[in-house]
């Protein structure tokens, strides 16, 4: 591998890392330190390796470089603390133990970091911007492309959220058992919220949105592979993502032109994926815990059978009668109203459908469209009409013109 | 929004004898008519389902065994719904699958303790 083509490689395989174990090392307080630090690394590796060449390890390079950075401001630092006693108070001292990169301390920190980056003080956009920052490594402008947005708005956004942080005193640790199920909770809404970011963002990037759905994967196997959180809901969440992803190379077309779940080519699904997705949701099985995972792991491998049937669409039904009694979302509401119509007949679904109340979202009128197509077609276009006038995304708005011309 | 208690009475004692196909059906009406609430974010406790033995203590010395004799119908469950008025919590209430077995639906507005 070329040298231009490896740092960016290694920037997205290494940045964590170390950024992960550094920010862990000097804590919240200082935690700009540990991502300068991190970035000048790589800077220098950019510098160094076009001049020198390509060093033996490139890794074990940066992990040295990293960690003699580090230890070169530490010791500045102390110098600078005899002399003037200035910015840093005792009990923000930073601590001058050995920086450690070993495999099992970088595992630690991820996870440790994960816990406090999912804190319950701080929104959950900024929870996903800083697990996209920190435990991802993505760029500010990436991270902004994924948001909808722009740096300025996501440099806020995380600078905030640091502050927050560093006021509540939040420490990169694991949790203690009391706590854990409750963090736990806190850290799977995270990851579920930056994998649908991925799966259902409005952003044309697919290479972009793909990446976030597999950083999420990857931060979901990061708990699995820790005995004390390779727990039910955990393994339910991984299947449910494995479920949905296995259709990310069906569900777009080659002009990146949205291909919906009916007219998918199913020899594009990735079976493997589903294989695992099955394996993932046996694991979550153990035990007697029915996380909302579990229900929506249920529901994503009912998709992975194509063919209509009773049975497929009766125990999606219930699932999502299950799932809607646990948490309520409208999107669950208007899935649950389409699983009835195909379970119980669209006379039923749509008098269910007129009680939703969710009159501003372009979906509920897109499935009050799809319920009435070949009852009275009138109703169904008028319905479309108004999906399609407040529709936002070319993408669905060109679905929802597809289907008021097959009304013909 | 208000909270509405559903109270659920039946004939508990003198129900047909079902088949496992009968008795599955029951289970989906009712996982509809309660999703269907749900979907419209308008419940507020799904509920449980109540033992049908109990006692009625009335006194110190005053224990009678249930189920009670003195009614044909126990209680057999409840669950919270939320409603703009008692109309609407009642309309809720017509879609109960109770009402195929010769059941009722008790509808009662929650004054919360202040």
């Amino acid at each position: 591998m070329e040298g231009n083509e490896l740092i960016p490689n290694l920037f997205r395989t290494e940045y964590r890392k170390i950024a992960a174990v550094l920010c862990k090392h000097f804590g919240f307080v200082h935690m700009e330190i540990a991502e300068d630090i991190v970035s000048d690394t790589f800077l220098t590796a950019t510098e160094t390796w076009g001049l020198k060449g390509l060093p033996e390890n490139p890794v074990a390079w940066l992990y040295t470089v990293a960690k003699n950075k580090a230890k070169n401001l530490l010791k500045h630092e102390a110098v600078h603390q005899k002399t003037a006693k200035l910015l840093i108070t005792p009990e923000q001292e930073i601590p001058d133990t050995d920086i450690d990169l070993s495999d099992e301390n970088i595992r630690d920190s991820q996870l440790q970091m994960m816990f406090a980056v999912c804190h319950p003080s701080i929104p959950a956009e900024s929870q996903i911007g800083l697990a996209l920052r920190i435990l991802c490594g993505f760029g500010i402008e990436e991270i902004a492309d994924a948001f909808l947005t722009n740096k300025e708005t996501i440099n806020k956004r995380l600078f905030r959220a640091k502050e927050k942080l560093r006021e509540e005193n939040i420490a990169i640790a694991f949790p203690g058992k009391a706590e854990i199920n409750k963090r736990l909770e806190m850290v799977l809404r995270t990851l579920y919220l930056l994998f649908n970011e991925g799966y259902y963002s409005a952003s044309q990037n697919t290479v972009l949105r793909k990446d976030l759905c597999m950083e999420a994967m990857r931060l979901t196997i990061l708990l699995l592979e820790n005995p004390s959180t390779n727990l039910p809901p955990v393994n339910a969440l991984l299947s449910l993502m494995c479920f949905q992803s296995s259709r990310f190379e069906a569900r777009t077309d080659a002009s990146g032109e949205t291909v919906l779940y009916n007219d998918q080519d199913t020899s594009l699904w990735d079976h493997q994926l589903i294989m695992q997705g099955e394996y993932y949701l046996n694991m979550a099985s153990q035990g007697n815990e029915l996380s909302k995972y579990h229900l929506e792991a249920g529901i994503a491998y009912w998709h992975t059978i194509k063919e209509d049937t009773t049975e497929k669409w009766e125990q999606i039904l219930q699932l999502y009668n299950h799932l809607l009694q646990l948490e309520y979302s409208p999107m669950a509401a208007l899935n649950r109203t389409f699983a009835l119509s195909k379970a119980n007949g669209k006379a039923e679904a749509i008098v269910e459908a007129e009680k939703l109340q969710l009159d501003n979202h372009h979906l509920y009128y897109s499935l009050l469209g799809e319920l009435y197509t070949g009852v009275d077609n009138n109703k169904a276009r008028q319905h479309f009409e108004k999906a399609l006038q407040m529709a936002k995304s070319t993408a669905d708005q060109k679905i929802i013109t597809q289907k008021i011309q097959a009304l013909g | 929004m208000k909270d509405f208690l559903f109270v659920f009475r039946a004939d508990y004692l003198n129900m047909p004898q079902v088949s496992p196909e009968e008795m599955q059906a029951m289970t989906k009406r009712w996982m509809d008519w309660i999703g269907g609430i749900a979907a419209q974010q308008k419940l507020a406790d799904r509920g449980n389902r109540l033992e049908r033995t109990g006692a009625v203590v009335r006194g110190a010395n005053l224990v009678t065994d249930g189920p009670y004799t003195e009614v044909k119908e126990s209680i057999g469950g409840y669950t919270i719904v939320k409603a703009e008025s008692l109309e609407e919590a009642s309309e809720m209430a017509k879609g109960c699958p109770i009402f195929n077995f010769g059941g009722s639906v008790e509808v009662r507005e929650i004054s919360p303790l202040m």
